[in-house]
């Protein structure tokens, strides 16, 4: 019974003020995961509305302006609680100190502090769902969002407060990469994964305030009516998108980057194979974070921008493939001649390879004016998104959470039931939004409460797809709670996998590693370095280098 | 179990000798002075970028409006702006003096100049008070509450809008600065720092030089743009 008793992280110390009051990098994340699971289940629920609600022309289920509600909820449920703060501030600060060799984060307590600020602003996203919910959409355009008497205001400072969560995590995470690092650990030594959470720190640190300050102009118009955004006052509400969009460009590679660095980690641990080009993968995860800051118009081509903005913007919008190309090919070549095992994490990463590429191709699409201009605000970009959001980060994410879920809790998971999830969440994202990208080339309009006859195939389609989808959110959800309590115990490094988070037992003790940290190898030496396994209540061995 | 002993105390080698201020995830003081200073200079970005926005909103507004803001300049008291100006670099000076005399262990004078800082500050708010108290009496206010008469072109009330935002998060900034030094002051009268250990000091100084430099940006901006 050695293994019952071994002190780690989740049972140092006991009681809910243990918890509440931990500085624990480890435990701020699982802080985190309970949250988040808890929004990521209320922003699906909600989506299933919105595809219940389409699955017929006309009224399913609720009313149009429950539907406006229903729709915006969704999308800043799930942007601003969900996919911002998930890769980060989960597995991002489990694994970050871990990874580096470090003891913690470089402030524990402004980390406990970010959470309690998410929780806060989360307290106010969830307000206006009782005062009546916002019904802008996610975006929170101007003018509307200034006349609608629906509870703009609670959402958008929880917007604001949830900024500073974000951007407290990202400082930290800078400095702990810059600073924290094992002695030995150059920054060409360090995993992917920590590479593309220090591209995504970077775009949260920068982009994030300027949302603090657009939505704060939001609250100011709304409250003292100073209209800066009001061209009946001389104010411009086309200088609130483009203020909105400075922040919300780059904000969708805060959502991809962590996918990507996920995805580095999980094709090379399960082929067991050196990553292709490490900096080549590396440097296009800040050729990424440097871009996303010039592309911002492309969301604008119908505003009444200049032309040669519009122009520009759509030339620089096609730099993004470039280094998302050079990702993609580099895992290709990576699993070349690798040794591949199925398992549940390499699932996801060869279903984010086949689904971010989708949505990759037709962002270059968008990304051209005439074929923007022609599905601007149509499903084809409902679809897009959800390709990369859902297909690309959320795939990601998971493949990452059943990778690291051995090490978090120290339990596996059901094999056989996570790779039936696996398939049925693959098949039900295609049903549900491959169908859109039809549905929006034949004219559907985004955000519509009704449509004509013609579409009503498709949309049944899609909604069906959702159910698929919903389906295996529910077996996944089961079989990872029973896996806490039932799951076969795990042994330090179930994936024989090098990075440095799997020398220390699972799951780790609170202060990391049981010894101190070395560095006898880099992340992905697979052609020379034996990882090995070791058993729960085993005694740590070091991987062996074999030449 | 005994393993588990072990695991708890093997790497936890903090503790003997290493000093009181020294948190247990770092190796040496070095490390730790570095790391604050990174994250104090990060979180400067961050505020730059949040003013950058209004900055932003300024240009735009101005190359839209320029009568008015050439115009709404007139009503602002360049006198008064002068002297706040003044009165807020001679405050950078001396939370820069501060952490030099904590640099030589000299507290007593460091605890001065941070209460001379402290001083200054208020002296700034006190002005700005009796001009933003000026101009709500002549209703040169943000736009729906703008009631003044006496000044030409369209829109004139986009000025105040631009001019209360902005000097009233600078003013909001330098109301928690002023948080920030009372609490440097109390912990430097408490004896916690030294010439050894002085960092909260150093990032309160870092924060309040930005907050100075911004109403160096302001000032030209707002009263000197005629």
């Amino acid at each position: 019974m050695a293994e019952a008793t071994a002190v780690n992280y989740l049972n140092a110390t006991r009681g809910w003020k243990s918890w509440l009051l931990t500085l624990d990098h480890k435990r701020i994340a699982i802080l985190y995961m309970a949250a988040i699971a808890v929004f990521f289940f209320v922003g699906g629920v909600l989506a299933m509305l919105i595809r219940l609600e389409l699955l017929h022309p006309g009224r399913d289920l609720v009313g149009a302006d429950t539907y406006n509600k229903l729709f915006t909820l969704h999308g800043a449920i799930m942007i601003f609680l969900f996919i911002i703060p998930g890769v980060p501030a989960i597995l991002g600060n489990f694994l970050l100190p871990l990874m580096l060799g470090a003891r913690d984060v470089a402030f524990p307590r402004l980390n406990l502090a970010s959470w309690y600020i998410f929780m806060l602003g989360s307290l106010f996203a969830l307000y206006s769902i009782v005062a009546g919910a916002a019904d802008t959409g996610w975006t929170f355009y101007t003018p509307y969002s200034t006349q609608t008497d629906t509870s703009v205001i609670s959402m958008t400072l929880g917007a604001f407060i949830l900024g500073f969560s974000s951007i407290f995590t990202g400082l930290n995470f800078i400095v702990t990469i810059h600073k924290l690092r094992l002695p030995g650990m150059t920054w060409y030594r360090m995993p992917l994964f920590v590479w593309s959470m220090y591209a995504t720190a970077i775009i949260q640190v920068l982009a994030t305030p300027v949302l603090g300050i657009t939505l704060l102009l939001l609250v100011i118009e709304r409250v003292a009516g100073i209209g800066i955004f009001d061209p009946a006052m001389g104010g411009d509400p086309v200088l609130y998108q483009h203020f909105f969009w400075f922040y919300s460009h780059p904000a969708v590679y805060i959502m991809i980057l962590p996918g990507m660095g996920i995805v580095s980690e999980l094709i090379t641990a399960h082929a067991h194979k050196k990553i292709f080009g490490y900096k080549a993968v590396a440097y296009s995860s800040l050729g990424i974070a440097f871009v996303s800051f010039l592309v911002w118009g492309h969301h604008m081509f119908v505003s009444g921008q200049s032309e040669l903005a519009a122009m520009l913007f759509s030339f620089l919008t096609f730099f993004v493939g470039i280094p998302s190309g050079i990702k993609v090919f580099n895992w290709v070549t990576t699993l070349y001649r690798g040794s591949i095992k199925l398992t549940t994490p390499m699932l996801y990463a060869l279903s984010f390879l086949f689904l971010f590429s989708i949505g990759g191709f037709t962002g270059i699409m968008l990304g051209a004016l005439a074929v923007d201009v022609h599905v601007h605000d149509t499903y084809f970009i409902v679809a897009h998104f959800h390709y990369v959001m859902m297909g690309g980060t959320v795939i990601a994410f998971l493949g990452g959470l059943h990778h690291w879920w051995p090490k978090m809790f120290g339990r596996m998971y059901n094999e056989p039931w996570a790779k039936v999830a696996c398939a049925l969440i693959f098949v039900g994202f295609n049903v549900t939004f491959g169908s859109q990208f039809l549905l929006g080339l034949h004219g559907m309009p985004r955000r519509y409460y009704n449509y004509l006859d013609q579409y009503q195939p498709l949309h049944a389609f899609s909604t069906f797809g959702s159910w698929i989808l919903g389906a295996g959110f529910v077996i996944m959800a089961i079989y990872l709670i029973h896996s806490l309590a039932r799951g076969r115990r795990a042994g330090s490094n179930p994936w024989r996998a090098l990075t440095l988070e799997w020398e220390t037992p699972s799951p780790p003790p609170t202060e990391n590693f049981p010894f101190t940290p070395s560095l006898a190898h880099g992340p992905y030496d697979y052609d020379r370095v034996i990882p090995v396994n070791v058993e729960p209540g085993g005694r740590a061995v070091r991987p062996e280098v074999v030449s | 179990m005994s393993m588990a002993k072990e695991r708890m105390e093997a790497p936890g080698a903090a503790g003997h000798g290493h000093p009181k201020h020294l948190a247990h995830h770092f190796s040496d003081p070095a490390q730790q002075k570095d790391s604050a200073k990174l994250g104090m200079w990060i979180f400067l970005l961050t505020e730059v970028l949040l003013f950058g926005g209004l900055f932003c909103a300024y240009a735009v507004y101005r190359a839209w409006n320029p009568e008015i803001f050439h115009n709404g300049h007139a009503f602002l008291n360049t006198t008064r702006g002068t002297v706040n100006t003044l009165v807020l670099i001679t405050s950078s000076l001396t939370v820069a003096l501060a952490i030099r005399f904590l640099q030589m262990d000299n507290r007593r004078a460091a605890a001065a100049n941070l209460a001379a800082t402290l001083a200054l500050a208020g002296t700034f708010l006190v002005i700005k008070y009796f001009e933003y108290a000026h101009k709500f009496h002549e209703g040169q206010l943000p736009g729906k509450f703008y009631t003044f008469q006496g000044m030409e072109g369209t829109n004139p009330h986009v000025f105040f809008s631009v001019y209360f935002l902005m000097t009233g998060l600078h003013g909001i900034h330098v109301l928690v600065g002023m948080g920030v030094i009372t609490w440097v002051l109390a912990r430097t009268l408490r004896n916690h720092f030294s010439a050894e250990y002085y960092t909260p000091v150093e990032l309160t100084g870092l924060y309040w030089h930005l907050v100075d430099l911004i109403w160096i940006f302001l000032f030209p901006l707002f009263y000197l743009v005629g």
